[in-house]
Formats: structure tokens, sequence, C-alpha cells
């Protein structure tokens, strides 16, 4: 096993999904011990924490610290609910996760579930992963099998139940309490906050909801130790992160590096940028987080401090490559439509703030953009900023605010001459 | 076309296996709270009936998961795998999103119209293709990409997407 493969650590063996392999690599291992030795789930919370392993989906929240809030002696069930509804633009890390390594997020859930004292779990699923899904559904049919879920697991007294729950196409139950609703059968419109879903969360009981490759880290640094995990990345920023490297790359892909890797090595990685272009810009964690100048993007590290110093986030890893070719106005007028398309409609400035955001860039974008329009769409940004119950409204902000403020000049070059600049668009 | 029961009784709702195929998935769910249910058993429900859903469909599915119809239409309408209106025979899901765009997703969508002849929303004449425009699907990396049915399709060119339609279309 290479040092920094984590999540990916069965990628070079032969049918890595499945139970064989996944034993080559220690699966199932530290479950084996932990049940035998009847480890105390203080001591697991004590190496997560150590281990400074940060939520994988997005917001980067530290996992230990969101365990600890569960309150694990409280009779009655508790769940632990994974958020594979990968759906951030630039984002397509949990599903390779799903497809080549499931035993790990199922081995990574039941040792969560022991932790918070959760006896069932769900791993929500979009439902447009077909082939994930398939594979998920066969390895859970394996480790039922082999007596590693259900009823007295392995001998020892703890039970724990794991299933599979689709979605159907919303982006919006990525939010974890969306998610929640959408697994009760309803739209999947954000809750209030608080409660917290460590207080009432899936039909009203506590529950713990972490990303796929969030869970996906667990038994490996239950295997080596939370400081060995931690010491892989930087100061707080624990262990490796899979980066999707996609758009102006010449070698798309997923790629799991130590946080803290410095973006150009990264870059360096994914065979650079395409046609030996230049680099204009990068959005690193997925739309949802602020656009970074190539310039100073390539003075930054890949943690979620390094990002952060940037002025950005590191996201889910996402890493969107955009080269001198391209249109900044045209680029953000995507994105700026997914929001608007994405919306649950729930809060008023999210439902009406991301279509004013929309069709302001999409008239600016066809040559019909007014001198007033720049300041218009920054105020617009920034009264949804804040204003929702769920990040949706932010993130729909954030690219808007930063794409303007870094690219100013061809949003105006735009507003001027009614076409894109030279040599983009 | 599976032939449903959508009145009477909720044990003879629809066919028996398709309450079987609905059971498994309420079984995952605590007791009381089969409403959980109610994506996977659309999902199933409208691939068995040529891909979209009717009203009947709905109505039937409130009853025999014990919730309210309008619970039932909320979801439908709510996530965009479901469809209220008839459909082509294979269902191709562009994605145009940011990554893919990047990578020339235009050119993938251009072309599959110029090949159909139709535009997205719209189905091919002979009831054969249906053209959707969707949000990132999740395989950036392998952008330009689209779904089709149930199959992902990545690194999309020309050449690629004649071999996928032309094989679907024989």
């Amino acid at each position: 096993m290479k040092l920094d493969q984590i999540c990916f650590r069965t990628s070079h063996l032969e049918q890595s999904w499945t139970l064989d392999a996944y034993r080559q690599v220690g699966g199932y291992q530290v479950l084996e011990n932990l049940l035998k030795n009847k480890m105390r789930p203080e001591e697991i919370l004590e190496q997560v924490k150590n281990s400074a392993l940060r939520g994988r989906g997005g917001a980067g929240f530290p996992t230990g610290l969101k365990w600890s809030f569960m309150p694990r002696r409280m009779p009655g069930e508790k769940y632990i609910v994974c958020n594979s509804d990968e759906g951030e633009p630039g984002t397509c890390k949990d599903r390779d996760i799903l497809r080549y390594n499931p035993h790990q997020l199922i081995e990574g859930m039941i040792i969560a579930g022991y932790t918070i004292g959760a006896g069932t779990g769900y791993n929500y699923i979009r439902g447009e992963f077909y082939e994930p899904i398939e594979r998920f559904e066969a390895a859970l049919k394996e480790a039922r099998e082999a007596g590693l879920l259900g009823k007295n697991i392995l001998g020892s007294d703890f039970h724990f139940e794991l299933h599979t729950h689709i979605g159907a196409g919303a982006y919006i139950c990525g939010e974890e309490t969306a998610l929640l609703e959408s697994l009760e059968g309803k739209k999947g419109q954000p809750r209030y906050k608080p409660p917290f879903p460590a207080g009432y969360g899936l039909y009203g009981r506590p529950t713990t909801i972490n990303n796929t490759e969030t869970l996906a880290s667990i038994p490996v640094i239950l295997q080596y130790g939370g400081d060995w995990f931690h010491e892989i990345g930087t100061q707080n920023n624990g262990g490796s992160k899979i980066f999707c490297m996609t758009g102006h790359v010449n070698k798309p892909g997923n790629y799991e590096v130590p946080l803290g890797t410095p973006f150009s090595e990264l870059l360096e990685l994914a065979g650079g940028v395409r046609d030996g272009n230049s680099l204009k810009a990068v959005i690193p964690g997925g739309t949802s987080t602020p656009v970074v100048p190539g310039d100073k993007m390539l003075q930054l590290d890949m943690s979620y401090d390094g990002i952060g110093k940037g002025g950005s986030m590191l996201g889910a890893g996402s890493v969107i490559i955009m080269d001198e070719k391209t249109c900044m106005v045209k680029a953000l007028k995507r994105i700026a439509y997914f929001y608007y398309e994405e919306s649950c409609g729930q809060c008023t400035p999210c439902r009406e703030g991301t279509g004013w955001l929309y069709r302001v860039i999409k008239r600016i974008e066809e040559g019909q953009g007014k001198q007033e329009d720049l300041d218009r769409l920054v105020n617009v940004a920034e009264n949804i900023n804040g204003n929702t119950i769920c990040a949706l409204g932010d993130a729909a902000a954030a690219p808007v605010m930063s794409f303007i403020k870094h690219f100013r000049d061809e949003f105006q070059y735009h507003i001027d001459h009614g076409h894109c600049m030279e040599h983009t668009g | 076309m599976t032939e449903m029961l959508l009145t009477g009784p909720k044990e003879g709702l629809f066919t028996e296996t398709l309450r079987e195929q609905m059971d498994t998935w309420i079984a995952k769910y605590p007791a009381g709270q089969a409403q959980s249910a109610v994506i996977p058993c659309l999902h199933i429900l409208q691939a068995a009936n040529e891909g979209w859903l009717t009203t009947a469909i709905m109505d039937a599915l409130a009853s025999y998961l014990s919730i309210p119809a309008i619970s039932v239409y909320e979801v439908a309408t709510f996530y965009t795998m479901f469809e209220l209106s008839p459909v082509g025979k294979h269902k191709i899901s562009v994605c145009t999103n940011i990554s893919c765009m990047l990578c020339g997703s235009e050119k993938v969508m251009q072309h599959i119209e110029q090949k159909l002849n139709i535009k997205p929303g719209q189905t091919t004449e002979d009831g054969l293709f249906t053209l959707k425009e969707v949000e990132c699907l999740g395989a950036c990396v392998g952008a330009p990409m689209m779904l089709v049915d149930k199959q992902y399709h990545e690194f999309l060119t020309e050449d690629k997407i004649d071999d996928i339609l032309d094989r679907l279309n024989s």
C-alpha cells in the first residue's frame, strides 16, 4: 500500500471492489479487533480526533468533534447516515469509492455506528449512480453473508444494520438536513438548524451524517493510528484527500494525495494545462467555492487552511481548471444557471435571487448588458448571502462575487463591446 | 408494458412482482416509516410503465404506502429523474455543467440535436429517444459525458456518440 492512498488503497488489485480484495489490504481487521477487545468508543473517538480528519463533503468540519455531539448513551434508535449524493459540479470521487472500494465505506460505517451508538445506517446514493449502487449493494450482500452486518456481528453483542437508499435527482439533497427529509420520503427542503441532527435527525432521532470519503477514511485511521493519519497531511488538516482534476487539464482524473500538497504538483500530476496553454483560473473546491486567479493558485497548498489563505475553500476537492481561452462570463453564466435550477424554492432570497443572477449574467454574455448590471449582480449576491436556511444561497453568491472581483475587466468588456474578449469564448 | 392494477385493496395493487420489489425497500425502514420508500418505489413503478408516471400510479402508490396522495405528488414533481409525461424508449441525459462545458459539451449536445432532429426536452417522432439537458452527474473526470438509460458514457466524441445511438437504433 502506498502510504498516501487511503480511500483508493485497493486500487492496485484486480476486482478491487470485492471482499477478497479488501481483505488483502487488511480490510475488516480493525472491526474484528475492536469487537474482540471490546474497545471503548471513547478510545476510537480519541483516535479520530487525533487524526484531524475533516469532513470531505465540502464543509471541512472536524469529524471527531461531530461524532462527539452524539448522545451515545441515550436509549432508543440512533442513526449513521452516509452522504453519497455527490452532485457538486466538478466532484466525482465518491462515485469511485463506491465503485472500486465499497467495503471500506461499509467498515467505516459499522465502526461509526459502534462509536456513536447507532444501530442502523443508511447510505444515501444519488439515483443516477446505477453502477455504484449495484457495487455497493453487492458489497453489502457479501458483508452480510460474512457476518459483518446484522445481529451479533462476528459473535459480539453488537448489532448493526446497513441499507442503501436512493435519490432521484436533486442537488439540494446533498445538504444534510435536506438529505434527511429526502430519506423520510419528502421533498428535499433543508431544515432550520438548530436543532442539529445529533439531537433531532432522521425520524427525529439522534443522527450523524458524514460524507462517503470521510467514512471510508475511518478504517485506515484506526488501523495505523490517528497521529499517523494526521502526519500525512498538515497541522489540523489530517490525511490524504481525493482531488478531482477536471476541465482544461491533459490528464483529468481523481488523484489522492496528502493534504498540503502544492497545487502546482497536483496540476503536474494531472498532466498540466491542456495544449500547453497558460492557467487562467481555478475553482478549487467545486462551483460553490470562490474562483482563484491562476497565478495566485500556483502559490497555494491543497489543504483546508492553505486554500483558505487564497480567499477560497477546499470544498470537496473538486478542482476545476480553466485555461487562458476560457470566457469567464460564459463560465459564470453556466454556474449561475445551476443554482437557479437547483434552488429548492423554500427561501425567497435564493429562489428569486438565483433567477436574477442568471438572467443578468445571461444578458451580459449575450451582449445586452447595461453598465449598472455589475453592481446589481454584486448587490443581489450580497442579499442572498447569509439570508437563507441552508448554504445553497451562499454557494450561489460566492461564484458571482469572486468572478466579478477577479475578472471584472472581462465583464466590463462584454458590456462595452457586446462580445467576448479576444482569444476567449 | 406490465399490466398494473391501480385500484382496489392495497394487497392486490400493481403486480405481485412489483409489490415484492417495493416491499424489499419498505422493509429497510422502521415500522410506520413506509413513506421513506416513496422514491425507490417511484423508480420501480416508472421503470415498469415505459419510463413515466401517471396520476393513477401515484395515487395507487399513496394507497399502498398508506400516505396522502399529495405526499407522492410532491416527491414526483420535486426530483428531476421522475417523468410526468410520456418519454422515448431511451432517455439521453447530457451534462452541460461547468466541467463538461469546458470539455465541449455544447458540441455534444449540438451533435445529438442534429442527429436526432430534436431539442432538449423533446422526443423523436418514432418514440425511440428523449433528449434532456441535465446538471452535474458526478463523472466530471470523464467529461464530456452523458447518461443513456442506466449507462454512463464518458470522454464523448462525435464518433462515440454515433456508435452508442446507432446501436440503440438497430
